[in-house]
Order: structure tokens, then sequence, then C-alpha cells
């Protein structure tokens, strides 16, 4: 399993500096294990990188409420991101839309191609922070995608999980796919290694955002280097 | 001494203006009450939400009164911003009416959903001590779904389908519709060249 054994990455506050001073232009904090293991994020760290950050930051694992996802946003997270518990409550994601607003709402989706009664698909899958519970929900992605929009998703971040952390490229065709039904901000997830995946992805997926964490973790690729290379290759990019 | 405070009006990104200003050196006080507004030298008017829930916070302390008497530098902050203007079309709102113009919906269309959210260019249409540290094309941070149309008002635009006001000042008010809290070095500059107006 790809997502097996975590890395652990060093002081959250550290990092974040770091990145806002190379030039990332949004973070996202994940605490993978929050929703397999029933309990909400943390979110003592919240208050303390809202100090630190200028740009800004989204913070996902485990809100299953409405008032969980008010605590984020008053301790200084711009919005909130759900995953598992959308899939299992999907009003959830209505509801955090009434009261925030869709600029707050990001839904994570975790998704693979799978081969189902001899029909290839995206379908979308749950609990991928913990390699034991780990599960298909047999929903297809593209159906989701949909539902999550009309019910007031402002942000879809789609995380290819057979390219996740073995950085060979985005799942351009599972993009493109989810793009063509995507009418709000889409950013690709899972997959970058190199410089030409993000200019893929950015010229061929039509994303509206590139994420990626292990690459710049180990300092494979420096975002500021990434995107003076970007805007050379002709990809609009904050310098 | 700059005595800057933020008007407390229930919107969300009120930590993260307090936090700018303190990475800025500023400790400003969060409050609604009128005679504190009034004493400070430097007022913030931030927002996240909804344009009538905003108007009907305000009123409920007299600041809808109280906010266009002000004399000091008062800086509006996104919806804070569309607050100062006459109306908005978001519930059909009558709004402060210190500066003329209605906020209009953005129209979706493919490739630009509403709201408007992400990192986009300033473009300076007039001279402003606002602007000092800032050029031509420097990034901000904006989410909105409602926009101000360009006006004599207006400092800089901002591009989405067609120019809006992305900065605006008239006497002692100013706006801006991009968070400055979240916009990096240009937020930051927009923040301290605020605080440097002459109270």
């Amino acid at each position: 399993m790809r997502f097996r054994d975590h890395r652990v990455v060093g002081d959250i506050l550290e990092l974040a500096t770091r990145y806002r001073d190379a030039g990332a232009d949004e973070l996202v904090f994940y605490d993978i294990t929050a929703s397999p293991d029933g309990r909400t994020v943390d979110r003592s760290w919240v208050t303390r990188i809202a100090r630190i950050l200028d740009i800004p930051f989204c913070v996902a694992g485990g809100i299953r409420s409405v008032a969980e996802a008010e605590a984020v946003l008053a301790a200084g997270a711009e919005k909130i991101s759900v995953n598992s518990p959308a899939l299992n409550d999907p009003e959830l994601v209505s509801r955090l839309s009434e009261r925030f607003g869709a600029q707050c709402v990001v839904v994570g989706i975790d998704s693979q191609t799978v081969v189902r009664d001899g029909e290839t698909r995206f379908e979308v899958y749950q609990y991928t922070g913990d390699p034991d519970r780990t599960r298909s929900t047999a929903r297809s992605t593209l159906d989701w995608v949909r539902e999550v929009q009309e019910r007031g998703a402002g942000e879809i971040v789609l995380n290819c999980m057979a390219s996740d952390g073995v950085r060979q490229g985005y799942d351009l065709a599972q993009l493109e796919a989810v793009r063509a039904v995507c009418r709000v901000p889409l950013i690709a997830s899972g997959g970058a290694g190199a410089p030409e995946h993000f200019r893929d992805v950015f010229a061929r997926a039509h994303v509206d955002g590139a994420l990626a964490a292990s690459v710049f973790h180990l300092g494979t690729i420096e975002i500021g280097e990434l995107k003076r290379w970007l805007r050379s290759q002709g990809i609009e990019v904050r310098p | 001494m700059t005595d800057v405070v933020v008007i407390e009006n229930g919107g969300g990104n009120v930590s993260s203006v307090r936090y700018a200003l303190g990475r800025l050196g500023v400790e400003a006080e969060l409050t609604h009450d009128a005679d504190r507004i009034r004493r400070a030298t430097h007022v913030i008017l931030p927002g996240v939400g909804a344009a009538r829930d905003a108007m009907q916070r305000l009123a409920a302390h007299g600041l809808d009164r109280v906010i266009p008497t002000l004399t000091q530098p008062v800086l509006g902050i996104c919806l804070g911003m569309q607050l100062l203007f006459e109306s908005s079309a978001e519930g059909d709102t009558p709004c402060l009416g210190i500066l003329p113009g209605r906020a209009e919906r953005f129209a979706e269309a493919p490739g630009r959903p509403v709201p408007h959210m992400g990192w986009n260019q300033l473009e300076p249409v007039r001279a402003s001590p606002l602007l000092d540290g800032l050029a031509p094309g420097d990034y901000a941070y904006f989410v909105h779904s409602y926009a101000l149309p360009v006006s004599v008002h207006t400092i800089a635009t901002c591009t989405y389908g067609a120019p809006f006001t992305a900065i605006v000042g008239r006497g002692n008010f100013h706006g801006a519709q991009f968070h400055p809290e979240r916009s990096a070095r240009s937020g930051t500059k927009l923040l301290a060249n605020f605080l440097a107006l002459p109270a």
C-alpha cells in the first residue's frame, strides 16, 4: 500500500514558515489519521499557524460537524476540507456551505481507476489514512463530484491514489475526466515527482491548482525554482 | 501613536486580520463600541459573510450611523469594503453609502466559477499612498462573489471576466476587495501603507 508508513515531517510551524517563504500559494494541513481513529483534528496548532502564515490555508481531517468546522475557521483557517465524513453524511457538505459559504468548503476525494463488471471507471475510496480500513465506496467519482457541487462545495481536491507517493506524474486521464464535470476550482493531488508533472497537469488537465507533498517535504523540488520554471513554460503562476 | 481597532462584526476573518496586524507589530483591539472606534487612529472594518447580516450587526450597535462620520483612516476589507458603498445586490441591501456604487454579483461563466477565489493580479489606475511598494501585476488573494464596478474612486483594479475595483479610496475611507491578511507580501504592504496614513 502506498499509503502505508506516513513519513514524519518535522515541526509543523517550521515547515509552514519554510513553505510561506518559498512562495507557496496555499497550504493544506491534513490530519489523515483523524477519520479512521474516530477523533477530530487537534486544533491547538491552527491558531499558531494562523499567526505566522500570510497566505491562505486549509485544514483537513475528521471534521464531521458544523461546530467542528466553525472552531477551525474561527482559529484562522480560510477553508476546511472534508472527505470521509462527507461520504458518510453527504448532507454535511450542504450544511457547511449554507453556514460558511461555498468558498470555505473543500471536498477531498480519494479516487482510483477500477474495473467493475467489465467496465473501467473511477471510484471513490474512504479512510485512506489507515491502510487496514481503506475501502472502495463503490461510488462513481464523477457522480460524487457532481453531487458535492450541487451541495455547495466550493473546491474539489482530487487525490488520484494510484499515483500518490510514487512521483510518476499526476493521473492526467482521470483529472481530465473530472475537469469535464467540475465547474468549481479543481486541485490535482497525487503523483508529482518532477517539474514537468506540474506543467502537464496545468496545461493538459486544466486544473486550477496542483498539490504536492513529498517532493517539497524531501526537498526534491524547490517551490521558487518550480514557479520560475513554470512561468518559462508559459504557465501563469504567482511569482 | 497608532491605535488601531478592528470592528467586531461577526466575520470569519477577524482573527486573521488581527494576526496580520500583529505581524506588523500592532496589537489591534476588537470592538463594536462606538466611542472606542471614534477614539482610534485607524479603523478596520473586516467582513466575511452576507451583506444583509453584516449591515444588521452594524446597525445593532448603531455603527451604521457612526462609521460614515469617522474622520480617521478607515479600511474596509472584502465584504467590509463593499459595505462602504451605497448598496449591495446581495439581498438587495442598503449599505453605508459613503462611496457611490452598488456591489453586483459576478456572472458565472465556463472556466470562471463564482465565488472568484484565488490569487489574481492588481492593476493600479491612479496614484495613492496605499500603493507604495506595490507594482502593476502584483498578486493578491481574493474570495468573493460580489464586486464593485470600476469608478473614479478606484485605486487599483483586478480582472475576473471584466475589471472590478480591487482597491478603492475617497478621503479617509479606503477599501480592499482582496484579503490583505492572506495576500503575502502585497497584502502586508497594503496594511503597512494604511497604518502609515496620518490619523
